[in-house]
């Protein structure tokens, strides 16, 4: 598990891809949160695909760093590009490990939710169920990412606080097995 | 008299004729990790979080008596993976989506994942589908956090007199039933005040209009680890 | 047809502990146990409704919802599945138009799938409202399917369908030693009761039933539970045979029922019990009515009730208990707990059952064979059996051969017999695997044939099943990990979330669907649940996955795919639901081949 972090070169910067998948951008929120640290970061790490930089797909990756789990077949797509392009892939946040807050319609059958949603809910009127091939599909249930890839590390937290993300960072960037101490690991 | 004692992880532990070795190991201040045990109830060793090696064997420490001389190991890695594997069996098995939990933070299931340092569940969640029960005025049932850890079955039997709660099924199927032909939980007898209504170690039984009570950081869980708080006041997180 | 309750329970004497006999006769009169008639027994029997309910829910054979008129069960033992089951199973799904598990809308038929029926000699099987019927064909299938079309009572259905056929292939001194009904009793009486212990310690006796335990331990141990002084002791038959490929019980109570019921009797005298109950599984209906039979016949010869023998005070009876659908139930604690009228979770020991069992009271549970034996040795004497076997296993063992084998049916040998000879006698060839005792036992691979049955090497609680070469371990082993998650009582984490678990894994890995990371999260779980489960069930659940992949790695690694880790789900399918709301079909609306 430790040798791709091993492999990376200190010199070289840190080559970085993030993305939000079924998440709600807060674990990039928090990220951004580790404040004014993040100037010395950047000077680590370089930023490769990302929500914060505009680049959709990432090239080739030491790090790829994932909120969200899998709602529909896009994320399923944007994870396995992921997994390609990136040495180390990460599950960053409650809803990349266990599929969080949108694994609650789990239960529920997707094809009664679409039509409930656009047919025969309240206040539609002549809905119909969008169709076009440009949309996503949803999958049946919503899943962590562990579910379709291998997944090197997990950072748990709804979100993941920055002091979390920070010792993580750091740890991947000193070429060490990210470990969070007491207190860092949080499932809320 | 000089008390009896056995062996954990190299210290001496004193205990009473009759006492488990997990009764023994808190009372002396030592943390084993459990979840469904419970000092005013008869154990019934059913999580297995608090598996211990005997002189060599695993044993659940709540339901092994104390023997003197036993050599007992507990805080060693192997267990404590093994433990871990266990716990993330039961988020596997259950649907734990903690941000979204009133428990959070005062939960023994969640600050014995922090204990051990679980990450992740790594098993494919079984997403089973287990309905609320709102049916009571005071008091909601989320099954999908039930650990099947009985402690309401027993409070409910043994101290309330009552039976709110049984289990039916088996095996994975296994689950928590209320005593009604309604199968909801208003047409029993359950009453706020019961004994079962605070023993639960999860968050299943809860109280209505009452969620999140206490803020992040004051949380049960928040500022010491279980493993501090199981040993500081025994009796008192038993409760 | 109303529901006479009070007359079921009044049958059974109000006894809340009868509660597993009194749902069985619920369920046969009505074909379910309606949630208002778990009420009204609750109150009748003075318990409370969740314990009826948990009750219901426990048991295969019990529900609380209406199945069809006709509930038709498959057996799903991997004999049944390689001599075709699961292809005339879909057949009769096919026409009904049912899925697995369903009932049909108009309630006529409900069809499933239930744990070994014990009828591997003679199979595929499967119970109909209850009855076996073995040796299924096409044609029976079809049949059947007639007859429930036509609604035509059980009771009219062709005698012939439900003959069970018998095949005693081989006989040693346990099925070729004659006793005539009450000479056993009369040589344990002239002996006394310490001494008929002492002879069956000498014997060298051991369990039949899987754990290998000396049996005149365990009765004497019985005898001298709280500090001998008078209680009421019991002894228990243990004939619930669950273990997949055993049928050796099935045939010796059909066979053998005076020697079995002596050796109860026998037993009864030697650890001063007065009552006697036997532990018989649901799935073999057959044998109720002869059984209860030949209780009154021995009842009427003296052989039970007062003074049995005309021995003063020894008074002794027998009670016939049958099981609802539970494997767990034949672990002697769960099969107490059953015995009881509660669910089958099996307690925590110490205390054990020869101190504390049936109603906490001192009880001997013996396996069906080992009372057989031991009423030869309260005849014949200990260096009978000790003349016969191994050093540590004296005797012989009753061998249920089954599978791919040209004759399937019950073997006797003296232990310490080569399982090669076994196979030669049976008519295997190509012989790839043996499983001996069943899927909690152990898997032997082509070159470990020359090893013996005995408790020094192979122990063996009576299944013997064959795979020759043409078989695919990957699927037997799949049908296992199936079988143990189907029948895990759910207690313990281990094993309740362990068996779905390796089940899950198998069933991607025999799919080809599997990955390195199943392989090796396989490997972890079997650990844990044989470190730190609760019972037997659990500690054995994952012997056949240990061996497996020991043994029969190149079948593993046949259907693995490269990929360390391959989705846990099959991806376009979980696209079908959307697919079909939207009315897409375009390929962005499809996981390709390559992409899945
Ligand atoms: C899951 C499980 C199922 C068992 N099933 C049976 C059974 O069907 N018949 C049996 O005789 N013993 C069975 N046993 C073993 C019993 O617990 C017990 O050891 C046995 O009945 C004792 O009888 P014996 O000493 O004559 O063998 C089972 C054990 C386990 C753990
Ligand atoms: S019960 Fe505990 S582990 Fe489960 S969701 Fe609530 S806080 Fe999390
Ligand atoms: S509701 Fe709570 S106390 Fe009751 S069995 Fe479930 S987890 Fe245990
Ligand atoms: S090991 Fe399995 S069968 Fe045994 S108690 Fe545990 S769950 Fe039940
Ligand atoms: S605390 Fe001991 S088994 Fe649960």
């Amino acid at each position: 598990m430790t040798r791709a972090a091993v492999e990376i070169p200190t010199k070289k910067k840190l080559r970085v891809a993030t993305t939000s998948l079924a998440g709600c951008f807060g674990c990039h929120m928090s990220l951004l949160d580790i404040d004014e640290r993040l100037v010395p970061l950047l000077e680590l790490v370089e930023l490769d695909a990302s929500p914060l930089t505009d680049i959709k797909h990432p090239g080739p990756c030491d790090l790829g760093l994932i909120e969200g789990g899998l709602c529909n077949a896009d994320n399923v797509r944007m994870l396995r590009v992921f997994r390609e392009q990136c040495k180390v892939l990460v599950a960053m946040g409650a809803c990349a490990i266990n599929g969080g807050l949108p694994a609650q319609r789990n239960h529920l059958d997707i094809r009664d939710c679409l039509q409930t949603v656009y047919l025969s809910g309240h206040g539609v009127e002549r809905g119909f169920i969008p169709n076009d091939p440009e949309l996503p599909l949803p999958l049946k249930q919503v899943h962590p990412l562990h579910d379709v890839v291998k997944i090197d590390y997990f950072l748990p937290g709804c979100p993941p606080s920055a002091e979390a993300i920070w010792q993580f960072l750091t740890d991947i960037i000193a070429g060490r097995t990210p470990h969070l101490g007491h207190g860092l690991i949080k499932y809320d | 008299m000089t008390a009896k004692t056995f062996q954990m992880d190299g210290h001496d532990v004193p205990f009473e004729e009759g006492q488990s070795i997990l009764a023994a190991a808190l009372a002396a201040g030592s943390y084993v990790p459990y979840l469904c045990y419970h000092a005013e109830f008869k154990p019934h060793g059913s999580c297995k979080v608090c598996t211990v090696k005997v002189n060599g064997r695993t044993q659940a420490s709540c339901t092994t008596p104390a023997r003197e001389g036993d050599v007992v190991e507990s805080n060693v890695d192997e267990l404590n993976e093994l433990r871990k594997n266990l716990v993330q069996f039961l988020f596997t098995e259950g649907n734990h989506f903690c941000p979204s939990c009133e428990a959070s933070g005062g939960c023994a299931l969640q600050a014995v994942g922090y204990e051990l340092g679980m990450t992740t569940a790594h098993y494919s969640p079984l997403f089973p589908d287990r309905p609320v029960d709102a049916s009571h005025p005071d008091v909601l049932l989320d099954f999908n956090r039930c650990i099947l850890c009985e402690l309401c079955v027993r409070a409910s039997s043994l101290v309330d007199g009552k039976n709110v709660f049984s289990l039916s099924g088996r095996g994975i199927t296994k689950h928590l039933i209320v005593n009604a032909e309604s199968g909801k939980l208003a047409d029993t007898t359950l009453s706020v005040e019961d004994k079962a209504m605070s023993v639960c170690p999860v968050g299943v039984i809860l109280r209505k209009r009452r969620g999140f009570k206490a803020p992040i950081g004051e949380r049960r869980y928040d500022a010491h680890s279980i493993s501090e708080v199981a040993v500081a006041h025994p009796e008192d997180e038993a409760k | 047809m109303a529901l006479n309750l009070s007359a079921i329970v009044a049958r059974h004497g109000g006894d809340p502990s009868r509660l597993v006999q009194i749902l069985r006769d619920v369920m046969d009169a009505e074909g379910h146990v309606a949630p208002p008639v778990i009420t009204a027994l609750a109150s009748t029997l003075g318990v409370s409704r969740g314990q009826v309910e948990g009750v219901v829910g426990f048991y295969s054979f019990l529900d609380s919802e209406p199945r069809g008129k006709y509930r038709v069960l498959f057996s799903d033992n991997i004999t049944d599945e390689l001599s075709g089951g699961h292809e005339l199973r879909q057949r009769m799904l096919d026409a009904f138009r049912l899925e697995l598990g369903e009932v049909s809308r108009d309630g006529l038929v409900s069809i499933g799938a239930t744990s070994c029926t014990g009828l591997c000699d003679q199979g595929p099987a499967m119970l109909v409202n209850g009855r076996a019927i073995a040796r299924l064909t096409p044609a029976r299938i079809g049949a059947i399917a007639s007859l429930i079309r036509g609604e035509s009572p059980m009771d009219q259905w062709p005698d012939n369908l439900f003959v069970i056929d018998s095949h005693i292939e081989r006989k040693d001194l346990l099925l070729s030693t004659p006793l005539s009904p009450g000479e056993a009793i009369d040589a344990a009486i002239a002996r006394g009761a310490a001494a008929t212990i002492d002879e069956i310690a000498r014997s060298g006796l051991r369990g039949r039933g899987g754990a290998g335990f000396g049996t005149g331990q365990k009765w004497a141990a019985c005898a001298a539970a709280h500090g001998g002084g008078p209680a009421e002791r019991y002894v228990v038959c243990n004939a619930d045979e669950g273990e997949p490929g055993t049928f050796k019980d099935r045939e010796l109570f059909a066979h053998y029922t005076d020697l079995v019921l002596e050796g109860m009797t026998v037993a009864g005298f030697a650890v001063g019990a007065q009552k006697g109950l036997i532990y018989l599984r649901a799935e073999y209906p057959f044998l109720f009515a002869p059984l209860l039979a030949k209780l009154e016949e021995r009842r009427r010869a003296g052989l039970l009730g007062r003074d049995v023998r005309g021995a003063r005070g020894f008074d002794f009876d027998i009670e016939l208990h049958i099981g609802a659908g539970a494997y767990v139930c034949g672990e002697e604690s769960a099969l107490i707990e059953s015995l009881e009228g509660k669910r089958g979770i099996p307690r925590n020991r110490p205390p054990f059952p020869v101190t504390h069992g049936y109603k906490q009271q001192p009880t001997v549970v013996n396996n069906v064979e080992t009372l057989a034996v031991a009423a030869l040795i309260a005849k014949h004497g200990a260096d009978f059996l000790r003349a016969v076997g191994t050093a540590k296993s004296s005797g012989t063992k009753v061998l249920s051969v089954s599978g791919d084998v040209a004759r399937p049916g019950i073997y006797e040998y003296p232990f310490g017999v080569p399982v090669a000879r076994v196979l030669e006698d049976a008519g295997a060839r190509d012989t790839q695997a043996v499983q001996v005792g069943g899927p909690s036992g152990i898997l032997l691979g082509a070159n470990e044939l020359g090893r013996r049955i005995s408790f020094e090497d192979v122990p063996s609680a009576g299944a013997f099943m064959v795979f020759d070469t043409t078989r695919d371990m990957l699927a037997v082993v799949e049908n296992f990990t199936r079988f143990f998650a189907h029948e895990s009582c759910g207690f313990c984490t281990p094993c309740r979330v362990g068996t779905t678990l390796s089940a899950q894994m198998m069933k991607r890995l025999v799919a080809g669907k599997g990955s390195r990371r199943d392989m090796k999260d396989l490997a972890k779980v079997t650990q844990i649940m044989k470190a730190s489960s609760h019972c037997g069930l659990g500690h054995t659940a994952g012997n056949p996955v240990i061996d497996a992949l020991a043994k029969f790695r190149p079948s593993f690694d046949r259907k693995l795919r490269s990929l360390d880790v391959l989705p846990t789900f099959d991806l376009d399918e979980a696209l079908a639901p959307a697919r079909e709301a939207t009315a897409r079909d375009d390929a962005e609306a499809h996981f390709n081949e390559e992409e899945s």
